[in-house]
């Protein structure tokens, strides 16, 4: 009974010891915490700076207006116009596979699929999520190319439409995973209330549940939407790296992630221009993948207030 | 019986019934029809990458460097340089990860600066593997003066994954109840105590499985190693971990340049001569066996861990 | 009186200092109060407790004496705040933020304050053990879910703590069933079991006081029973305070039963006296089953 009874003094020593390394390493633990916003801060500091010789060198409004990216030309020209183009018509027919595969899939695993079902196909998706881009790459330019020269004659071997098709299915498991997890995430009385009335699986999944997950299901898209733009490697191997103003997803051109990694195969001075210029295009990237990041995660905060 | 059937309202019911029964089976095809693609791609391309790689999956592929001569090339470099690249990422993205979680689930109060810290790692997620290339070319590259080096690379990936092994880490730990910390503090333990003793050791199957997730994430990212200038073409080792002398451990290899998997493999795509084209098939095989086998454990471990616990 | 008090705090500690075994020291303490009180001494007190989450007040001017080495019961309907009035003796509510206590609640015989702003926490936990609602041992192995309150008070040697732990298990009326799995998870034990198991792990570290939080609401009648044995066992050596919303529990467990409704301290007398005639209307509404 005593062998272990310490008398005060000794006891609040050890205590008092516990204490003071107890703060220590919560000072070590919020550092490592701090290390999330000091990233942030660093990514836009290293922007802005690396970026800022460059507008001091091209007038912002020909950056916004011209139609034309040559850089690297003789008589270089820096309007952005062309690259965006390119990400936007990849994103978009990434959009046009992702959005329909991925809501139809997170509909049938929510609303359809048995439990064991829904735990072997999860892994699965997850597993098809984490393929190496450069590896979706090389399928879009090696087999899914070919396969569309045949559908569509004339199609050059670099174009946005493969990269954008093969983007696609790259974010499906993860506009399907966020879309599923909002669904599950509407109450079971909702969907009882709807089949007392009589209506189907599939009537109770359009009308009550995905309504009631709407939010959630923006975010998923809008969160593939940021993924699609800043993709990178699939679109530098299979679109093209030439910039090219055009919406017709059967062309070749680059998006602002394939001239970065063009401009970055080269071995261009630290101080040099293009150096700058992909900062710039950088800076670009960063905004809109920020705005649509920012909505998305808004749109998720909501769904997980409302249940 | 028979004159119910025939009332006209019960008959218009069961046809809408049925037709909307049939809409149920449509829409069920179509829901395996888009699964089974999905899955179907995933397939098609592990299989086409190994029957077209086939020629080169061999023993020489791992040991020989690349070369201008695509039958005698090999992965050597890659896979070293991407080990090694491995190796520093896990080493700093494991403790500083796993150090942000514990601090976010156990330490912080709830308040604006907390608040944050937790919408930085949220929005780091979403960030492009590029912009962090970008950063990692600036600021390791240039401005750390750490070169176009193993170290500068290994760390970008670090920074990379820590959204993900945070957010691992933080769901793994909320996972264990809030009775099995009352019951340690109870018994006098600090916080940190609590954490150590408990909380850490009982959620370690998350936090490994995030952590094997982070890296299989790493180590198929091919942007930000480009952006920070990789060289493609190496014929050399880095310098060896271990030495033959006293201390017996050297850390020169983090300074070296290198190249690693994916690049090889995006070097070789690029390439118009369909002699390279086996070569990246080959490599790819490689990455992404490499790639699934890691997603393979970490969903068997979850599964295993999930199953063992049972509070 | 009040000299007497502090003459047999002063002895207590002095016994203290000097390693005395603690049976002896509380022997000692007890014998001077019982002198001083005509009853069992007093070895917690609490004066005018006030108790807050945030802006609403849960408990409402407590005063109540627990006498030592005597299982004294809380009862009231759910709400009343009578785990909140438990939980202030071993400082739990510190973990939750935003909690504020006012008043005092004195351990005896050293007279400290435990709910003082400068009263270490972990002192008050080590020397205050809990049992929980539910049956809460650690995922590792028997022997060290009773070790650890040991380890972590920095208790080495191995052969002083296998002591310690079989000790530990035999006054929670276990050490027959285990004693030949120590190693074996402490969750693969049935919920009786592991709930004799958190006893054990409490009292490993021979503390002066248990708290028990309904600690039979989670398990069946016969290892309900098992447990109140145990308790009815522990009042030789330990001083025990029990919430239980079981009104034939406090009357088969206790010496001493107090009544709580909506934060405040209705009735507190010896169990026999409070349920046989109680003393105020609500309390005999509350065991006479009107409400609650």
């Amino acid at each position: 009974m005593t062998a272990n009874s310490q008398s005060p003094a000794p006891l609040r020593r050890s205590i008092r010891r516990r204490r003071v390394r107890d703060r220590l390493i919560e000072a070590l633990l919020l550092a490592a915490g701090l290390v999330a916003v000091f990233t942030t801060l660093a990514i836009v500091w290293i922007l802005v700076v690396e970026a800022l010789p460059f507008f001091e060198h091209v007038p912002l409004r020909d950056f916004l207006t011209d139609t034309m990216w040559t850089p690297l030309f003789a008589e270089p020209r820096y309007g952005i116009l062309p690259l965006v183009a390119g990400t936007l018509v990849t994103t978009f027919v990434a959009l046009a596979v992702a959005i329909p595969a991925g809501t139809t899939i997170a509909i049938y695993l929510s609303e359809f699929a048995s439990h064991r079902l829904r735990e072997t196909v999860k892994p699965a998706l997850e597993m098809l999520g984490a393929v190496p881009t450069i590896v979706y790459g090389y399928f879009a330019l090696v087999m899914v190319t070919p396969f569309l020269q045949k559908l569509i004659p004339g199609l050059p071997g670099f174009n946005m439409l493969s990269a954008g098709l093969v983007i696609g299915v790259m974010i499906v498991p993860y506009v399907a995973s966020v879309s599923e997890d909002a669904m599950r995430a509407v109450p079971n009385y909702m969907r009882e209330g709807s089949y007392a009335m009589g209506a189907t699986r599939l009537q109770t999944a359009m009308r009550v549940v995905m309504p009631g997950a709407l939010s959630g299901i923006a975010a998923a898209y809008i969160l593939g939407i940021s993924r699609a733009v800043g993709e990178t490697m699939v679109v530098a191997v299979a679109a093209g790296l030439q910039p090219n103003l055009t919406w017709n997803p059967t062309e070749s051109a680059a998006t602002i992630t394939a001239f970065i990694v063009q401009v970055s195969l080269g071995d261009l001075p630290h101080d040099s221009i293009g150096y700058q210029s992909i900062f710039a295009a950088g800076l670009v990237l960063l905004i809109v993948t920020l705005a649509f990041n920012i909505a998305g995660f808004a749109l998720t905060r909501r769904f997980r207030e409302a249940y | 019986m028979a004159t119910v059937a025939q009332d006209p309202a019960l008959q218009a019911i069961r046809a809408g019934v049925g037709r909307r029964k049939l809409f149920d089976a449509i829409f069920v095809i179509i829901g395996l029809l888009v699964m089974i693609a999905a899955l179907a791609v995933l397939c098609v391309l592990f299989l086409d990458l190994v029957v077209q790689g086939a020629p080169r999956l061999n023993w020489d592929f791992l040991t020989s460097y690349a070369s201008r001569k695509a039958e005698n090339a090999g992965i050597l470099a890659a896979w070293v340089g991407t080990s090694l690249i491995m190796v520093v990422t896990a080493c700093v993205a494991m403790p500083v990860g796993v150090a942000a979680a514990v601090y976010l689930e156990e330490y912080a109060p709830k308040n604006w600066f907390t608040a944050i810290i937790e919408i930085n790692v949220t929005n780091l997620a979403g960030v492009p593997s590029i912009i962090y290339g970008l950063l990692a070319l600036g600021l390791f590259v240039y401005k750390f003066n750490l070169g176009q080096s193993i170290a500068a690379a290994g760390l970008t990936l670090a920074l990379l994954i820590l959204p993900i092994v945070i957010v691992a880490t933080r769901e793994a730990v909320r996972a264990v109840p809030r009775a099995i910390r009352e019951a340690a503090y109870a018994l006098g333990a600090t916080r940190w105590e609590v954490t150590a003793h408990h909380v850490l050791p009982y959620s370690m199957g998350g936090v490994l499985t995030g952590m094997i997730i982070g890296l299989s994430r790493a180590i198929g990212e091919t942007a930000p190693i480009i952006t920070i200038g990789a060289l493609s073409f190496i014929a050399f080792l880095p310098s060896p971990p271990v030495t033959a002398e006293f201390p017996f451990l050297s850390f020169a290899w983090l300074k070296d340049a290198f190249t690693a998997m994916p690049i090889q493999m995006f070097n070789w795509v690029s390439r118009p001569d369909p002699a390279f084209r086996v070569n990246a098939a080959a490599a790819g095989a490689t990455l992404l066996g490499m790639t699934l086998l890691m997603n393979g454990i970490a969903i068997w471990l979850r599964f295993r861990f999930r199953k063992r616990i049972n509070w | 009186m009040a000299t007497q008090t502090i003459e047999v705090n002063e002895v207590a500690s002095a016994m203290r200092g000097s390693h005395a075994g603690g049976t002896d020291r509380l022997r000692v303490a007890v014998e001077g109060e019982r002198a001083v009180a005509g009853g069992a001494a007093v070895k917690a007190r609490a004066s005018g407790l006030n108790f807050f989450y945030g802006g609403t007040q849960a408990l409402k001017g407590l005063d109540m004496e627990i006498r030592d080495r005597q299982v004294t019961a809380l009862i009231g309907p759910s709400g009343c705040g009578k785990s909140t009035f438990l939980r202030c003796f071993n400082r739990m509510h510190d973990l939750t933020p935003h909690t504020r206590y006012e008043g005092s609640i004195h351990l005896y015989p050293d007279d400290i304050d435990l709910i003082a702003k400068d009263v270490d926490p972990i002192e008050v936990r080590m020397r205050i053990g809990m049992v929980f609602q539910k049956p809460n041992p650690f995922p590792k192995t028997i022997f060290e879910n009773v070790a650890y309150g040991l380890r972590v008070r920095g208790m080495r040697s191995k052969a002083l703590i296998e002591e310690e732990v079989e000790k530990a298990l035999r006054d929670a009326a276990i050490w027959d069933e285990v004693k030949d799995r120590l190693n074996d998870s402490g969750l693969s034990l049935s919920g009786g079991q592991q709930q004799r198991l958190c006893i054990a792990r409490a009292l490993a570290t021979n503390p002066e006081m248990l708290l028990f939080d309904e600690p039979t609401s989670a398990l069946d009648p016969i290892a309900t029973a098992r447990i109140e044995e145990l308790i009815t066992a522990l009042r030789e050596r330990v001083t025990v305070l029990i919430v239980t919303h079981n009104m034939q529990q406090a009357a088969r467990v206790s010496d001493y039963t107090a009544f709580m409704y909506l934060g405040e301290l209705i009735e507190f007398d010896v169990t026999s006296r409070l349920f046989t005639n109680p003393g105020r209307k609500a309390t005999e509404d509350y065991i006479t089953g009107r409400y609650g």
